[in-house]
């Protein structure tokens, strides 16, 4: 699949890596060109600089010929506006956004867009492990916590 | 009219002070406390500080029976998300949004914010204007239907010298409804009034067909590349 990640921080380096690792074609955008140093030495894909809610930006990426876009920007806001770009104007089939606000995700997962929620996920993993703690007597496996659409990535934690 | 305005900057702030001129009832939403208390001072009780993109700030600041919401903070997307969550969460019936990239208008007009002000677009005519040399320049955008009023110089070598109104060959849904002449006396063109070079032209057209218009004035051969006959 051709896929295209806005926002190369922690998140967004760690998904490009594992889509390229399993052989995707992967494109990851940042407006710090230092970003990219967290991508892995042996990142076959393409690091692009520039701003993903720029419609010339994407446009010259490629945004309409891909197959997966993902917003992860540490701002929500450019996440459902990079991701909507993506979904209305260009056509991108998958297209999941990153919303930290809890309130923000509801509704946009309302108006259609596929959302997962780090605080939303992480407060329920966190909340599964303090219950554990507590009844560890019990026995009792607590239900696998899973993202609103896609199933968290193991091991991933949210950072700000 | 209760109107919500999203961005305590300086339009923000210049836009509650005439809005609250104007008698109507404005609260201004601003996240910076010093900017908030600014706004407290200088036009009284009328700041909530907070997000305006967030749900919790909206419904405290009574976004349900808000007239009108504008958001004018710097940032197009915090004020896409701030009218889209009044939109629809909170159903005001008219949104307008600032934005600084003017390629935006049209996906803001897509995700669904119902006036959009792009402070590029508008600052750029404002200067066109100022250029001499620029033929055709943007004076309005008319709301909804894709309209604009532009203004023409016509230049001493245009083919529509010397022509009567109703000979000019106009793109479809182009009116000439003022002229300015050299002398700078505004009349009402009538179908027999004959354009002379330097007449300042006002017109409304359909956005897509105004380089059609421009062509239409400004090209000198006769007979050369005629637009569309409208």
């Amino acid at each position: 699949m051709n896929i295209v990640i806005m926002g190369c921080g922690r998140v967004g380096a760690e998904l490009a890596a594992l889509l390229d690792r399993e052989g995707h074609q992967v494109t990851v955008l940042d407006i710090d060109p230092d970003a990219f140093s967290q991508l892995p030495a042996d990142f076959r894909g393409t690091a692009v600089v520039g701003n993903g809610i720029d419609q010339d930006v994407l446009q010259r990426i490629g945004l309409d010929g891909a197959d997966a876009f993902v917003a992860a920007t540490p701002g929500d806001n450019r996440n459902v506006m990079a991701s909507q770009m993506a979904k209305h104007v260009f056509g991108v089939p998958k297209v999941v956004c990153r919303i930290f606000d809890p309130i923000r995700e509801d509704l946009y997962h309302s108006l259609g867009l596929e959302t997962v929620s780090p605080t939303r996920v992480v407060a329920r993993l966190l909340k599964e492990a303090v219950e554990r703690a507590t009844s560890a007597s019990s026995g009792e496996a607590p239900a696998e916590a899973q993202a609103r659409a896609n199933p968290d990535p193991p091991g991933e934690t949210s950072e700000g | 009219m209760y109107i919500i305005i999203v961005g305590g900057g300086k339009v923000g702030y210049y836009l509650a002070r005439q809005l609250v001129e104007d008698g109507h009832e404005v609260l201004v939403i601003e996240k910076d406390a010093a900017k908030c208390q600014q706004i407290a001072e200088e036009l009284g009780d009328i700041v909530l500080r907070g997000d305006g993109c967030e749900g919790v700030t909206l419904e405290a600041a009574g976004t349900g029976r808000a007239d009108l919401f504008i958001a004018v903070t710097g940032d197009d997307e915090d004020n896409l998300v701030a009218c889209q969550v009044a939109k629809s969460k909170f159903s005001v019936p008219r949104t307008v949004a600032r934005i600084s990239n003017p390629k935006n208008e049209t996906i803001f007009k897509k995700l669904g914010i119902d006036t959009t002000v792009s402070s590029t677009a508008v600052i750029l005519a404002n200067i066109e204007q100022e250029l001499p040399s620029h033929p055709l320049i943007p004076l309005l955008t008319i709301k909804g239907g894709g309209l604009e009023i532009v203004e023409v110089k016509v230049p001493p070598y245009s083919a529509m010298v010397g022509r009567r109104i109703k000979d000019l060959l106009l793109p479809q849904q182009s009116l000439i409804i003022l002229i300015i002449d050299e002398e700078g006396v505004p009349r009402i063109p009538t179908s027999d009034m004959v354009i002379r070079a330097g007449d300042e032209l006002v017109a409304v057209a359909r956005r897509e067909s105004e380089d059609a218009l421009r062509t239409a004035l400004t090209t000198s051969a006769p007979g050369g590349s005629a637009p569309d006959a409208g």
